[in-house]
């Protein structure tokens, strides 16, 4: 609990999938498509790295074998505000090919479940993760989560420190529907290092779980942690505006890097400079409001878009300026208090938020609360509804799935029931939004990866082979 | 402005603290707290500030303000075990935190009472989550012992505590290992010996003879600390004792062969489902983590959200551990938890009134108010909360809370912020001008 506070300080940074840089999700965000790469050689030397830009570190998840399926009479939230009721949702190939009513048509030889009494929505997504890269058991050995040895370092990716074998990931699917997450280094750095988005299925390598095609993040930090953190050790920054300092000398110099053509490679710029052309994007944690406007303009000055500010939770107080910058806000239901910078914590964030029409997602920063989103939606929901805002069902569900993934470069692909989408999919045993509620099947491309009533299709990580409990309901 | 938008929680709510009201709740779905389910159409009577009747309507008294319910949920006030509510401002704002005291050679003799503010937000906020008393006490820090903790209401009034030194706590798991120099060895050698030099001060008055133990320019226990724990080791002051791991309970238990006066309660108890008949065959009751079920450490592989039901199952008395959860109001969402659990093949979890008192009755009752809190019945307090909706349900919130018979006013800084920003339109005036 309290991944942010406590002595696993933890930046984020998103990280830049390789394979992004190819597909349709890079170019969904401004930049300066004229900055100059500074990774082509023009000789032939007789050794070589890999050009800046290639794929490296790139993904080998393939789907797993799926059978045509079809649920049949469920209530269907579709990610992007629709609800269906008695309807129809038909994957095959991995693909979601129908979604509709009671007379959606579905051919006669597949698998069909009845859905009557339960709830079909897309697969949950956690923007703001720290498994594999803080994994269970918490030992000092696991610790690598944060590159916490200067201000900025963007040069790291949160993908080489991911543990595959974090029993945390299997946890989050069975009991969260958690089918795609990313992981964000932490924030003790004002730039913390590249995230990784991934496929929510068991791996041997980090590489078999990265999420095809997702860009990486760009972890940024506003606040409290990074001036505490290198103040404390008598270095810049120690306030905030050292903070913006730092950054603005870090980015001016990615900048002067992008337009060289001649420079050395450096990693810690390539990933700057992926920001700069909107090919990563930033993931801004960030709680006061006053830092998200001048961090909003510290964006404008150097050329760069902000994605989502995370563990905003003054973002109720610039609900408009949020909207009209089109940022989304990545927060938590319920957590105060904590430090200074969450003293202004309320219930009502995510309501007021979705109230100014500006971009809502709920995110869990914890290895527990990753696999209750939906409740905490359901919180911050009902919170809205006592003060007159009434936020359907179906927009709520949103928060966690298609916002989520629009957030993190993936929407083209997933976050939502849509014909073509990948077949992320969970069957909830009642309505998502209610404590009472459990996911009972979850689909991830369409294979069965989790079923409640099949014990051995819950994923046991080496790690707990042998010890007590493998294999226990959890 | 929408200052003046209806608030269930809020419109009712008065701005300064009542008096004792007698009170007449009808038209209640009525939960009594002790494991039983709701009743329909039940009415609670209160009176000079104690529950005098909680059941079917038609055997109540008549008399008293008349409150109807129209149907809503009636519960007694939560209880939470164990926290640190009212110990902290701001837990990272160390100026503002007295939950640990690594600086003084003091540890067993801490008194958390002496340290509680009464009107810290988190004891306001908590209050307006239905939470209407609380254990409290500080974390170790120098030692193993914690100190000695507190039972307090959540009023706000000037005296909240209800019983001043009424557990001290420990840890003989990982935590008291590294506190005690590295080993659950180091812990155990350094509990027995601190009982042994409590044991000699017994009936002893004055100032307290004993050795002081320490490490390095460290105290481990001085002979305050010794004194600090005569009753603990005489019964008269119950033991808190945190343990995960199997072998840590067993440990725990086996206390009680050494030194069979001791009142012990496991807290924490991630695998104790391992040892559930063990536990409930000793009766030291557990107040149990909920629904970890990660292996965060190596004395909890075994976790899992079943424990808490298995235990239960297994006849031992279970709470609700309000320390491993965000903030302690998260109780009414674990214990909902619990009842989802019942549905899942191979998982036990608790039915709606178990998952209930396990948040109420039984935490009161472990923290020695059985009877008294967590329930309504007849001679109980009057801590009464009406509910907007399943108070086990995720976005339920009291729409009404009273303290000893005394309704309370359940403004905050949160509901302050709330009511400021319900628009954003500072066409006026700056938002600091809406007040």
């Amino acid at each position: 609990m309290f991944a942010d506070r406590t002595r696993r300080a933890r930046a984020g940074v998103l990280a830049t999938l390789v394979s992004a840089l190819a597909l349709s999700a890079c170019s969904t965000t401004g930049g300066s498509p004229e900055a100059a790469s500074a990774s082509s050689k023009s000789d032939s030397p007789k050794f070589a790295a890999t050009p800046a830009g290639d794929p490296v570190f790139a993904s080998t998840y393939k789907p797993f074998p799926n059978v045509a399926t079809a649920i049949r009479g469920a209530t269907v939230f579709d990610g992007k505000g629709g609800r269906i009721e008695n309807g129809v949702v038909f994957m095959s190939g991995g693909k979601i090919v129908a979604v509709g009513g009671p007379d959606t048509p579905i051919p006669a030889d597949i698998a069909v479940f009845d859905g009557a009494g339960k709830f079909v929505t897309p697969g949950i997504i956690d923007i703001h993760s720290h498994l594999g890269d803080y994994p269970s058991p918490g030992v000092d050995a696991h610790s690598d989560g944060n590159e916490a040895t200067a201000p900025t370092t963007p040069e790291v990716w949160a993908e080489h420190s991911v543990w595959p074998q974090d029993p945390g990931f299997a946890r989050a699917l069975a009991n969260g529907g958690v089918t795609a997450l990313q992981i964000l280094p932490g924030s003790a750095n004002l730039m913390g290092g590249r995230s990784v988005t991934l496929k929510n299925v068991p791996s041997r390598t980090v590489q078999g779980m990265k999420f095809p095609g997702a860009p990486h993040g760009l972890k940024m930090a506003c606040g409290e942690n990074p001036k505490r953190v290198y103040g404390g050790r008598g270095r810049m920054p120690s306030t905030r505006m050292g903070n913006f300092a730092v950054n603005r000398e870090t980015w001016l110099a990615a900048i002067d890097y992008a337009n060289d053509p001649k420079a050395k490679r450096d990693l810690a710029k390539e990933t700057l400079v992926g920001v700069l052309k909107g090919e990563i994007l930033i993931q801004n944690h960030c709680y006061r409001a006053d830092e998200m406007a001048l961090v909003l303009d510290m964006a404008k000055e150097m050329g760069y878009k902000v994605t989502a500010f995370h563990h905003a939770v003054e973002a109720y107080k610039i609900g408009d300026l949020l909207r009209e910058n089109d940022v989304c806000s990545a927060i938590w239901a319920d957590w105060y208090g904590f430090k200074m910078e969450s003293y202004d914590g309320i219930l009502e964030n995510a309501a007021f938020l979705q109230r100014e029409g500006a971009c809502v997602v709920i995110h869990s920063d914890d290895q527990n609360d990753i696999q209750r989103l939906n409740q905490e939606a359901a919180k911050a929901q009902a919170a809205g509804k006592r003060v007159g805002i009434d936020i359907p069902d179906a927009t709520v569900i949103g928060w966690l799935t298609y916002n989520a993934a629009k957030a993190m470069g993936i929407a083209d692909v997933t976050g939502s029931l849509e014909t073509g989408k990948m077949a992320d999919v969970v069957l909830w045993n009642g309505d998502p939004l209610s404590v009472y509620s459990r996911p009972e099947k979850v689909w991830i491309d369409g294979a069965l990866m989790f079923d409640a009533m099949n014990p051995k299709t819950r994923p046991v990580s080496d790690f707990e082979l042998g010890q007590p409990g493998e294999g226990d309901v959890k | 402005m929408k200052r003046l938008l209806t608030l269930a929680a809020s419109a009712l709510a008065l701005s300064t603290p009542a008096l004792a009201q007698d009170v007449t709740i009808t038209n209640a779905r009525v939960v009594v707290g002790d494991g039983g389910e709701p009743i329909a159409n039940g009415t609670v009577v209160v009176r000079g500030g104690s529950v005098v009747y909680a059941g079917p309507a038609s055997g109540a008294p008549a008399g008293g303000a008349a409150i109807d319910a129209r149907g809503a949920w009636v519960t007694p006030g939560l209880s939470a075990t164990v926290t640190s509510l009212g110990l902290a401002d701001v837990s990272a704002v160390d100026e503002s935190n007295d939950i640990t005291a690594d600086g003084t050679p003091f540890s067993a003799a801490l008194d958390a009472a002496t340290a509680i503010n009464p009107t810290s937000q988190h004891i306001l906020v908590h209050k307006a989550a239905g939470i209407t008393r609380a254990a409290t006490a500080m974390r170790p820090a120098g030692s193993i012992f914690a100190g000695q903790g507190a039972i307090i209401d959540l009023a706000g009034n000037a005296n909240p505590v209800m019983q001043a030194r009424a557990f001290q706590m420990i840890n003989l798991g990982e935590g008291g290992a590294a506190q005690a120099g590295g080993s659950r060895a180091a812990a155990h050698a350094l509990l027995r010996a601190s009982l042994r030099e409590a044991q000699a001060l017994v009936g002893k008055t004055g100032i307290p003879e004993t050795t002081e133990v320490g490490k390095a320019d460290a105290v481990l226990l001085s002979r305050f600390d010794a004194e600090a724990l005569v009753p603990v080791v005489t019964g008269r002051q119950k033991l808190y004792v945190e343990a995960d791991r199997m072998a840590d309970i067993r440990a725990v238990l086996a206390l009680k062969a050494e030194y069979p006066r001791l009142d012990l309660v496991l807290v924490g108890a991630t695998e104790g489902w391992l040892v559930a008949s063990e536990i409930a065959a000793a009766r030291v009751p557990v107040i149990a983590n909920g629904l970890n079920d990660l292996p965060e450490t190596f004395e909890q592989l075994g976790a899992t959200q079943s424990n808490a039901g298995r235990m239960a199952r297994a006849g031992v008395k279970v709470a609700i551990n309000a320390a491993t959860m965000q903030d302690p109001r998260r109780l009414q969402q674990v214990a909902g938890n619990l009842v989802a659990l019942t549905k899942m093949p191979g998982a036990t979890g608790m039915t709606w009134g178990e998952a209930f008192a396990a948040i109420s009755s039984v935490p009161a009752d472990i923290s020695g108010m059985g009877g008294k809190a967590g329930v309504l019945k007849a001679g109980a307090l009057g801590d009464v909360v009406i509910w907007t909706d399943d108070p086990l349900e995720v976005g339920s919130v009291p729409a009404r809370v009273f303290i000893a018979g005394r309704e309370q006013d359940l403004t905050n800084h949160q509901t302050r912020l709330r009511d400021r920003y319900l628009d954003l339109d500072e066409s006026d005036r700056p938002k600091a001008y809406d007040w």
